[in-house]
């Protein structure tokens, strides 16, 4: 087991916690630069996937997992930022202006919306953010001279001081890129006093209040911020999906990003990640099952001589085929990880990393919570 | 001299008189403290200080300044500072992280400095961060300063949001049922901290409290309520034996 000596009050605030902690991170970012060059193509496709997905867990783990607002309503943001983008873009403007001039507009609407928010928490603020995105939705299928409705709006690819991202790979890197941006300003939110502010809203708003935390600008600023990542993640998003259609956004994304916050581990960071790369690998993951469990099953069959098994493989090929599977597998795993594991993929994480840490000490009670009835009243 | 002023208070919910016309003023360095029945007002006069409700008649002054129309934000930048009867810390970040957020009104960064971590920032935290260490050195909560709320015991909750308040660097102290919970040893101890805080920190601390014992140990003066009115003041001596505020404890 590791002991951490403090020795400054620098140690606390540091990005990383330690040598060990930052060589591990630089470790894990060479792997991450390297992987274009070790798999196929379209893989290198399908992990932008998990950087955009992780833009926009970023975006929801501030409001919902730092700020205690719950938002049905992400996908608008989304579809704001990239509908914005690609529109910029067709009236010819720089690629940097776009990009900027989108995460403006989408902040600013995070900021709008992020009003109401001020009286309103929990099951309301969900209904009326929900009630957000199907006005939104309706927007950009009836405002046909910006977003061409439902004809759809072709995106080309990502041209920046005129170097061409028109390859997976260098789109790879692109995302990547804003991917790190993004950790990096949220952490940096997160260890000063806006973050902390934060977090006391989401604990005790009454006793945030109280120390002088004025809860309507730090809910709007949280509002915003998390639009704003949003809206990022919306640009990148319009260039990889190449088409954008108003029944894109759906309240069906929405749900999906508050799985991903979910399932990564509300309240951390790495939460976001973890649940991106679950959320975004997983429809591949399937797809690989649903095409590879027949054919193996049926070889292992002819090998070993037991028709059986062919035909085992066959159904379970049809089974995951069929529509709908896949967001019954999702749902299942949200319920799975609800009722095992709350604290979701990072709090797993947690735990595998002190089980080696202390090995062999470890403890199953370090993670166990006592039970506590001590809430108080609320003022309102 | 007087630090905080209270002048004809009053609120009513409804029909509900919580607080009619309560008036006392607190002096500088002393302990003031309020007794009284459940339901008498106590906590309702602390909400009205710290400008959670907004009184429907009288006046507040505190250093001098009228407050009875800031807005509850801007109280701890005054130099009021409070505890809850029932304990609102911030339960899934750290003690250190708790105390920290009470520095919260002596903020100076903007958010796009503190979006970058500027050095101006990375010094601010810094000095936070030993105005906050002095305080768990006072209170000898050193042990617990990396604990998450949720794994810690009552009774060390109980003093991380009394160190909570100290944090901000109040004038005034609002304890709301400091012993509400604790064990003797544990109110001993909170009485020796209160006294401390009066003499060696020279903090007017203003309290409702139940417990006779840490009332009389440690108050200048106390105020006894009933009905949302005053029925006596004066040291606690004086209070105690005053035959309206036996009437009110023990009926007839």
């Amino acid at each position: 087991m590791r002991f951490l000596f403090k020795t400054s009050y620098e140690q606390d605030i540091r990005l990383f916690r330690d040598r060990t902690d930052a060589f591990w991170y630089g470790l894990l970012a060479l792997l991450v630069l390297a992987l274009p060059f070790a798999i196929d193509e379209y893989y290198v496709g399908e992990t932008s996937w998990v950087f955009i997905y992780a833009l926009c867990g970023l975006s929801l783990m501030v409001l919902v997992g730092y700020t205690g607002l719950v938002s049905l309503g992400h996908a608008a943001f989304l579809g704001i930022g990239a509908y914005a983008h690609a529109y910029f873009l067709q009236l010819g403007l720089p690629w940097v202006i776009s990009m900027v001039l989108a995460v403006a507009i989408t902040t600013a609407a995070g900021f709008v919306v992020g009003l109401p928010a001020l009286r309103m928490t929990g099951i309301y603020l969900a209904i009326a953010t929900l009630a957000f995105a199907v006005i939104i939705q309706e927007v950009f299928s009836r405002w046909e001279s910006v977003t061409h409705g439902f004809a759809g709006m072709p995106v080309g690819k990502p041209i920046i001081f005129g170097i061409s991202f028109d390859d997976d790979r260098s789109f790879y890197y692109l995302c990547l890129f804003f991917l790190l941006i993004a950790l990096w300003l949220t952490r940096n939110l997160l260890r000063a006093p806006t973050g902390r502010a934060w977090i006391a809203i989401r604990d005790s708003e009454i006793a945030a209040q109280s120390m002088g935390v004025y809860l309507a600008i730090y809910k709007s600023f949280s509002f915003a911020y998390s639009a704003g990542l949003m809206g990022l993640a919306g640009a990148l998003f319009a260039h990889k999906i190449a088409y954008l259609a108003p029944d894109i956004f759906t309240i069906l994304l929405s749900i999906q990003f508050l799985l991903l916050v979910i399932v990564g581990g509300l309240g951390s960071l790495h939460g976001a990640v973890f649940g991106a790369i679950f959320v975004a690998l997983l429809p591949p993951l399937i797809a690989i099952l649903r095409d590879s469990i027949p054919d193996s099953l049926a070889s292992f069959a002819a090998a070993t001589g037991i028709p059986p098994i062919g035909s085992l493989g066959a159904a379970i090929g049809a089974f995951l085929a069929k529509p709908g599977v896949e967001a019954g597998i999702f749902g299942l795993i949200l319920v799975l990880v609800i009722l095992l594991e709350p604290l979701g993929i990072y709090g797993r994480w947690l735990k595998i990393k002190l089980f080696f840490s202390t090995f062999p000490m470890y403890k199953k009670a370090t993670f166990k919570r006592q039970k506590s009835y001590m809430r108080s009243e609320r003022l309102r | 001299m007087s630090l905080f002023t209270a002048e004809n208070l009053s609120v009513s919910f409804g029909g509900i008189r919580a607080v009619d016309g309560v008036s006392f003023d607190v002096d500088n360095g002393e302990v003031f403290t309020i007794i009284g029945p459940n339901g008498a007002g106590k906590t309702t006069i602390f909400n009205l200080v710290s400008r959670i409700y907004n009184p429907t008649g009288g006046r507040l002054m505190f250093d001098g300044a009228d407050i009875t129309a800031v807005a509850p934000h801007k109280i701890a930048a005054l130099g009021i500072a409070r505890t809850f009867q029932n304990i609102e810390l911030f339960e899934h970040a750290t003690l250190l992280q708790n105390l920290l957020l009470a520095r919260h009104a002596h903020k100076r960064s903007g958010f796009f400095s503190e979006l970058l971590f500027l050095p101006s920032v990375r010094r601010m935290e810094i000095e936070h961060r030993a105005a906050v260490e002095h305080v768990i050195d006072f209170l000898d909560l050193q042990q617990y300063r990396d604990s998450l709320i949720v794994n810690l015991p009552y009774g060390v909750r109980k003093v991380t949001e009394l160190a909570r308040a100290l944090c901000t660097n109040p004038k005034l102290l609002l304890l709301d049922e400091p012993s509400s919970g604790l064990n003797v040893e544990e109110t001993e101890d909170m009485a020796f901290w209160i006294q401390d805080i009066k003499t060696v920190l020279g903090i007017t601390v203003l309290m409702v409290e139940h417990d006779m014992t840490l009332v009389s140990a440690v108050s200048d003066r106390v105020l006894a309520l009933n009905y949302g009115k005053p029925l006596a003041i004066g040291t606690p001596r004086q209070v105690q034996n005053h035959p309206d505020v036996a009437r009110a404890y023990l009926g007839g």
